[in-house]
């Protein structure tokens, strides 16, 4: 009983829980955007890819997430942007 | 000239008084000349930690508007041989005291002194700044916590910032029993995190309530084991190198054979 009980603990750990939440959490605290700055990058990137292709401004999403570095499995902060296509303009070479 | 050194944390309780005033005591019992300054003003503490509440005539405050001398806004500690603190002001604010101020009065102390401890208020607003003006290096206390470890981050990011360097950090209140079932983050698992190097582990210990219900640090009492941590960082901040405290007492015989095979 005392055996299954330990085990049990063992897999959800809660200083594993709490390093895990940590860790993502400093993600953001560290990078530290403020929702103006998102603002000023989404707006830019509008800008630019207009130019070559119609787009969803209204379902734009963009989002500072946490991603794993491929050498060490760290996390890294990481931009993600999300940009439906309406069309792609016509050939612009 | 002497070295001032703040002791910070960001996140409230996680034991900024009681650090500042064991490791004050501990280096003053080896033989330094130590003043504590208590940086918090409106919410002072350091003096009744101390014990040295009734001796309070002039704080901080008259010493930098110029109301009293510094020599007089300072008590001595009469249970060691060169311990003295210098009190908070109680009835007035953090703006009471500006960065430039502290700055200079810091400047003023170290000239006196080999070591100026400075007890900083929480938070990170003009109370910090102030604490953290005339600091030469930074200690950042947390406990295994997720909260006192996120503040401890944001802190440490404002003190690089500023030009303080990296500073040292201390775990407070580690409770092994804890660790050990793997429900408390370990001391590897927040150097991990907060990537800068330790200065100590201190245990949770009950021996803290007793020394400070009686206002006497706790490294005066030799049977305390938070006591002998807190007199080992001060040790480590004079230079010497000292091991970290074993806190895992009753290692039983099957953790002893596991670590064993699992080092292999």
């Amino acid at each position: 009983m005392d055996l299954f009980r330990s085990s049990a603990r063992h897999s959800a750990s809660s200083k594993n829980v709490a390093k895990e939440r940590l860790k993502l959490v400093l993600v953001h605290d560290r990078v530290n955007v403020s929702s103006t700055f998102l603002e000023m990058i989404k707006g830019d990137l509008i800008k630019v890819i207009s130019d070559y292709m119609e787009i969803d401004e209204d379902n734009l999403e963009i989002k500072m997430t946490k991603t794993k570095r491929d050498e060490d499995d760290n996390l890294v902060p990481a931009l993600v942007a999300n940009i439906p296509i309406k069309r792609m303009k016509g050939a612009v070479r | 000239m002497g070295e001032v050194i703040v002791i910070t944390s960001g996140k409230g309780g996680v034991g900024k008084t009681t650090a500042t005033a064991n490791i004050g005591t501990a280096l003053a019992v080896n033989g330094k000349k130590v003043v504590l300054v208590d940086a918090d003003i409106g919410l002072r503490n350091l003096d009744v930690v101390m014990g040295l509440e009734n001796r309070i005539v002039y704080d901080v405050v008259d010493v930098v508007e110029g109301v009293c001398r510094l020599r007089q806004a300072l008590i001595k500690d009469k249970r060691y041989p060169d311990l003295f603190l210098l009190p908070a002001a109680q009835t007035k604010d953090k703006s009471a005291v500006s960065p430039a101020q502290m700055q200079e009065l810091c400047e003023r102390l170290k000239k006196e002194f080999d070591f100026v401890l400075i007890d900083c208020p929480a938070g990170i607003e003009q109370g910090f700044k102030n604490a953290i003006a005339g600091a030469d290096r930074a200690i950042v206390v947390t406990t295994p916590e997720i909260s006192a470890v996120r503040d401890a981050d944001r802190i440490i990011g404002l003190l690089e910032a500023s030009e303080l360097g990296s500073p040292k950090l201390v775990v407070n209140r580690v409770r092994i029993d804890m660790v050990k079932k793997g429900d408390m983050m370990n001391t590897e698992d927040m150097i991990d995190i907060l990537a800068i190097d330790l200065l100590g582990v201190v245990p949770d210990d009950e021996s803290i309530v007793v020394s400070t219900n009686r206002g006497e640090p706790a490294v005066g009492d030799n049977r305390s084991l938070a006591g002998k941590a807190f007199n080992n960082i001060a040790l480590r901040i004079l230079g010497h190198d000292v091991p970290f405290l074993d806190l895992e007492v009753d290692e039983g015989f099957i953790t002893k054979l596991l670590k064993l095979i699992s080092k292999r």
